[in-house]
This record gives C-alpha cells, structure tokens and sequence, in this order.
C-alpha cells in the first residue's frame, strides 16, 4: 500500500471565506493524477467521516488544469470563533496525508 | 492589436513586496495599478476593531508610498480595495491619511477618492423585510437584532465602484471593502474586453506573484488582455510561470475552482485553456462570464465575549498516563469551585476551553490518533465571559486548579504545569464571530456606498 502524501506535490487546507474550508491535493504529473482520482480514495463521504461533516455538504472537485483534487466543506465553526482551533485552516488536511491507496502500477 | 496592459505589483498593500522589479517594469502603455489590501482570512477581529490593520501602518505606509509615486509617474490611475484589511470605514480614513502624508512629503497633486461601504443599517434592515438579503450556505439566523448586535458590517463592492470613482476623475481611488478582483477587472471591462477574461486575469491579479512557479516573497505580476485571451508575466525577472501555476490559482482559497461568483454575475472556467508562450509567459482563453442578479455580499463580525488565557506544559509521566480522566476532574473542580466562590455556571455564564498540545489541539474530537500522545503535552486553557475581569477571576482560579488538582499516583501537593510567563493568566481582549454570511439584492451597484473626492 501506498499513502496520499506518496502521490501529492501540495496538501493544504485554507479558508475559503468565514464559513467554509477548502482542501487541496495537488499532484506532480497526469499518471499520479489519474492514479488518485481513480483510486476514489477522497469522497465527499471519506473526507466529511474524518472531518466530522455530513457527506451531502460536501463538496469535491477534480480539477485536472492543475492536476489537483480540491475538497470543500463548512467549517464547524466560522473562522476565529472563540472555540475554533484553527485561524487559518491551514492544519485541517492532516488526517488526509496518511491516507492509504494502491501503489501505482508504472 | 488591440489589447490593454495592467499591473498588480504586490499581493497586498503592507506585504513589503520588491520595489525595484516594480519600478523596472512600470511603463506608461500601462493602464492602471492595482492592489488589493484586504483579507478576512485573520478573523473577525480585524474587521471588528477600530484600530487593527491586516498588516502594520508603517509597512502600510512603506508600500502606498511606491505605490502612489509610480501611479503619479506614468500619470495612471492606482486603484486599491479593501483598505486595512477590512475595508471598515475607519480604515479608509486611515490609508487615506497616509495618503496625504505621503503626497505632502513627495510633493505630490492629485484627485484622490475614498468609498466607505459600510452599509446604513436601517437600509439593510428595509432589505430584510423586503426579502433581499439571502443567505449563503452555511448562514447564521439574521434579524433586525442580530443587524443592530453586529459590531461592525461591511459589503463588498463590484468593479462599478471604482469605475463611478475614475469617472469623477480620480487619480488613486482607496475603496473599503471590495471583492479583490473588482479591483482589477473595472478599467478592462470598461474598456469593452470580454468578461469572462478580464475576471479571471482579475482573479490572479489580485494576488500578485502569487501563480509563479516558485514564490520567493511578496512580488508582482502585469497582465496583458487581448480580444481572445489574456497573457500573465512576473514582474520579478527571476520568477518564472507556467501552465499549472497559473491554473493552480483558481484553488487558492476558494470553494470552487470553476466557478467563482462576483457581484453581478459568476465567473465559468470550466472551459478555460492555458498555454506556455514562454518560461516566463502564460496565455489563458475560454473563460467566461455569466451575468446574474446583481448582489454584494455582507461581512459582518459581533462580539462573542472576553478571553483569558494561560499555557503551560505537562511532562509528568503519571499524569500524562490518566490525563483524560484528570482533566475532567480539574474541569469539574473548576465548575464547583466558580459557583461557589462567584455564583457563574460554566456553559451558560462563561465558558472553559481546554486545547491539549502534542494530543488533540488543531483536530479536537475528531483527531483520531488522540490515544498516542508523547512525553509531554501543551495545555492551553482559555475563559470565555462576558466581560475581562469575570474572564480573568475564573481563569486565575483555574489555572490554579490545572496547577495544583492532585493526581492519582501522588500522594502529596503537586504541581502539574510549567507555565512558561509570569503572568501566567494573560487577558486576551475582546473576542468576535463572524455574525453574517449573507448577500442583499441591489437596483443599483453602488447605491450603499458613500464617494468623496478631495484634490491633494
């Protein structure tokens, strides 16, 4: 088995406005790409388990210009809410990097 | 050929960006100079303060004044939005004021406008009942209260703010909040090219240098708009673009990377193409434009209470062993403790946060490696109250309590956290929530805001 961070030149997470969170897995070259996108590994139902958000409010986009898989969703809570860990969002995709995949066959 | 050539030479006014690849590229075939300042990246604070800028006011101050020096030598308009960071009105005055500073100190003459876009609250309220402010997903409840409870409510302008500016003549128009790429995509739109491109070059203008191959800093980028397709080009000689970082651009903190809505309309890449012209040159067609209702969108932030805080470590083996369940003791404690001692009920008078370090601090609950913590953990504790000194009298009691609550394995007093500062209970101030996530229906583009004009 492989993980995601094997396949991803960038993992980040940012706020996409207030009250939304966006993930961006960015791949080097088209075979890695495909590769990923196939593999079906990030889903709407995947990525909201581990994220704690409902699949339907999900959100995920294969955008193949930047070789890149971006996943949206709310946020629990608006940015720079009192409770809210993460001011920037930019530490949300962790539990994605680990995530493990097939090897890609060359 | 008939085409139009911009510059955006810094990704924000106050980011320090490079003065001399902007000046080696300024040329007067250039038809403006924009630069966004504004962001509602760093929270709510900003936008409801009175006195924070998203940067600071000398590095503000450093930038306007290559700004407005290279603007007033090739006799071109600059164009900035979102003043501050949050484009409040205050901050308007603010830019505006070191505006003046600097064209006193340059001796420096021009038509200078400033556009405040908080919206009069009874007009909002009017919009409400007449069923024109909609809700974006996910949206707080809104009512006239909640209106009147807002700190502070920006709306963002389209690009017929600036252009109702540059018509009046203006020579440097400071804007409070804008969408960043209205800031960009007004003079090309006026200028009759299409839509759909002068949006999207809007779109990777605003962040200056920020679609290069390998950013290096703070920099710019000058765009060059044909009939079919538009061409972004570094200002930085050594920075270089290509197909992928520019389209990469579309993902930058946005929810969609195909379509990206602006006042009136929404911005379709769907079928947009990227082609390398050089290494330091990429061209992009195919975007389009769809004309739509025409809406601003609210930002707003209201006051959630008043913060104290204290950090400390924990690297107490035993401890760390039960910490669960020790921390539910404390947090037990601390609830009798305040009842007793001041009559305020934890969750309803005031509120504990606790943020353990090194276990479950970025992801909370749903980090799932939460079991696998290391030889020591940062605690960080936080009140929230309704007002500081309610905060700080809880949060002194507590942090004691963090400090001294024993541990099974002990008998004996104990001291369980190594606070790194003396104070170990420190104040955070007010603290705010983003109170709306809204848009309201317009006749008129800019019939919320409020133009003047003075000659410097």
């Amino acid at each position: 088995m492989a993980r995601l961070r094997d396949f991803a030149k960038l993992m980040r997470s940012k706020n996409a406005g207030p009250f939304q969170l966006t993930i961006d897995v960015m791949m080097e070259n088209r075979a890695d790409y495909d590769h990923v996108v196939a593999s079906r590994l990030l889903t709407a139902k995947s990525v909201g388990d581990l994220l704690g958000v409902e699949p339907q409010l999900v959100q995920v986009f294969e955008y193949a210009p930047a070789l890149a898989i971006k996943v949206s969703l709310p946020r629990a809570l608006s940015v720079g809410d009192p409770m809210d860990n993460d001011l920037f969002g930019g530490q949300m995709f962790g539990p994605l990097v680990n995530l493990e995949l097939a090897d890609r066959s060359s | 050929m008939n085409q139009i050539k911009y510059i955006a030479p810094a990704p924000m006014v106050g980011s320090g960006f490079a003065e001399e690849p902007f000046l080696a590229a300024l040329s007067p075939d250039m038809a403006f100079i924009g630069c966004d300042a504004g962001s509602c990246d760093g929270g709510p604070s900003y936008l409801a303060s009175e006195d924070k800028v998203f940067a600071t006011r000398e590095g503000v101050k450093r930038d306007l004044r290559i700004l407005v020096k290279g603007a007033r030598s090739i006799k071109r308009p600059l164009l900035i939005g979102s003043c501050g960071g949050s484009g409040a009105n205050w901050a308007v005055d603010l830019f505006r004021d070191l505006v003046c500073e600097i064209a006193a100190e340059e001796g420096l003459h021009f038509k200078l406008a400033t556009i405040y876009t908080e919206p009069d609250r009874s007009t909002l309220k009017e919009r409400l009942a007449q069923g024109k402010v909609k809700p974006l997903h996910p949206a707080p409840a809104i009512s006239d209260e909640i209106i009147d409870d807002c700190i502070r409510i920006v709306s963002m302008a389209g690009h017929e703010a600036f252009l109702e500016a540059l018509d009046q003549g203006a020579d440097v128009v400071l804007c409070g909040r804008a969408t960043d790429a209205s800031i960009f995509a007004a003079i090309p739109i006026r200028e009759g090219f299409d839509p759909g491109l002068c949006w999207h070059a809007a779109k990777i203008l605003e962040c200056g240098s920020a679609a290069v191959t390998k950013s290096d800093g703070p920099n710019g980028m000058i765009c060059t708009i044909e009939e079919d397709r538009f061409l972004v080009e570094p200002v930085a000689p050594h920075h270089l673009v290509s197909t992928g970082s520019v389209a990469a651009h579309a993902l930058y903190e946005t929810g969609d990377p195909f379509q990206m809505k602006e006042p009136g309309g929404t911005l379709i890449l769907t079928d947009a193409t990227y082609s390398q012209v050089s290494d330091r040159c990429v061209a992009v067609s195919g975007s389009a434009w769809q004309q739509g209702a025409y809406t601003l969108r609210l930002e707003a932030a209201s006051l959630a209470g008043f913060q104290t805080m204290s950090i400390g470590g924990i690297r107490d083996p035993a401890l760390l062993s039960e910490l669960d369940t020790w921390l539910d003791e404390v947090r037990k404690r601390v609830r009798n403790s305040i009842e007793r001692q001041f009559g305020w009920r934890m969750d309803e008078d005031y509120w504990l946060t606790v943020r353990c370090y090194g276990r479950d601090g970025v992801l909370g609950e749903l980090e799932p490696e939460r079991d696998s913590i290391g030889h020591e953990i940062g605690l960080l504790m936080t009140i929230l109250a309704s007002d500081q000194r309610r905060a700080a009298s809880i949060a002194s009691v507590a942090a004691h309590a963090y400090l001294h609550h024993t541990v099974p394995a002990w008998s004996g007093s104990v001291s369980n956290t190594a606070f790194p500062f003396s104070p170990h209970v420190v104040d955070l101030g007010p603290s705010y929530r983003f109170s709306l996530n809204h848009v309201v229906e317009l006749d008129r583009p800019n019939e919320l805001f409020d133009f003047h004009y003075e000659d410097i």
